[in-house]
């Protein structure tokens, strides 16, 4: 049956790959195929990233979800309370970074998302949902 | 701090690179190649990355800043063994690894390697540096 959500947090790298190993470890526990799960854990690399290089480190969850009569799928959720992102639109940009990285984190996590959401306020931080259904 | 092993075959570097690469283990695997080409004076690099079960756009680029600091020393970089999923994934990302050379597994790798690394010997009697880094 569905798992009890997760949380992790994301203070340093080697917890970025502490929450690709349990985001794969959901995933499989899913039946998800191995390019599903590769797909999820390689978009929860990329907003685990962001939390902790733009957003100062922030937490993740991780949560079961499911739509009647039988879907399920995989809710992951990212949170920090950094500097947030002045133009979330402008953010989703490929190529457009306004740090070290290649600009592909975002766009590229809701690419490899069928559902993502993006909350972000300037000053308070930014909460990025993405949900992948089986 | 943790390292990856640089093993030194021949004139070639060879990284196996491990499960969990976290970042700051893959920034310092390019730090410590660098050096190693320079002091070894390595002619090539090959990196399996057979173990890795994800590639993100950090790894990636970090694999393309590799080959191309490699390449302005003078060595050439294959990267081998790459999962499907990870080249699946990498493709819908957005990413496509431009700049770096790659094999289905080490044994065609280094074959790779060889190929590259002999027909750049073979050009450099006559050819200009350009030429040579074009070719092959």
């Amino acid at each position: 049956m569905a798992a009890e959500p997760q949380t992790l947090p994301i203070r340093s790298s080697e917890d970025v790959v502490k929450v690709r190993q349990a985001v794969r470890r959901r995933a499989m526990d899913l039946g998800f195929s191995l390019v599903e799960q590769t797909k999820i854990v390689t978009a929860a690399s990329e907003l685990a990233r962001n939390a902790l290089a733009y957003g100062g480190g922030g937490e993740t969850r991780i949560e079961t979800v499911w739509q009647p009569p039988a879907r399920r799928g995989l809710r992951l959720t990212f949170e920090d309370h950094g500097p947030g992102i002045a133009d979330v639109q402008l953010a989703l940009r490929d190529g457009y970074t306004t740090g070290p990285g290649l600009g592909l984190g975002l766009g590229g996590a809701r690419k490899l998302s069928h559902e993502f959401d993006i909350w972000s306020e300037p000053g308070l931080g930014t909460r990025v949902t993405i949900t992948r259904w089986k | 701090m943790e390292r990856m092993p640089i093993l030194k075959l021949g004139d070639c570097l060879l990284v196996t690179v491990q499960v969990d690469m976290h970042d700051q283990l893959a920034l310092a695997l390019q730090d410590d190649l660098t050096q190693r080409i320079v002091a070894t004076k390595a002619r090539g690099v090959l990196i399996d990355i057979s173990a890795l079960d994800m590639v993100d756009s950090f790894i990636g680029r970090t694999l393309g800043n590799i080959a191309s600091m490699a390449r302005i020393l003078d060595a050439q970089t294959v990267v081998v063994g790459m999962q499907p999923a990870v080249a699946i994934t990498l493709v819908e990302l957005g990413l496509s690894l431009p700049g770096v050379r790659t094999a289905l597994d080490v044994d065609s790798g280094v074959a790779l390697l060889r190929e590259m690394l002999g027909h750049a010997e073979r050009r450099s009697g006559g050819a200009t540096e350009t030429d040579r880094h074009h070719g092959g």
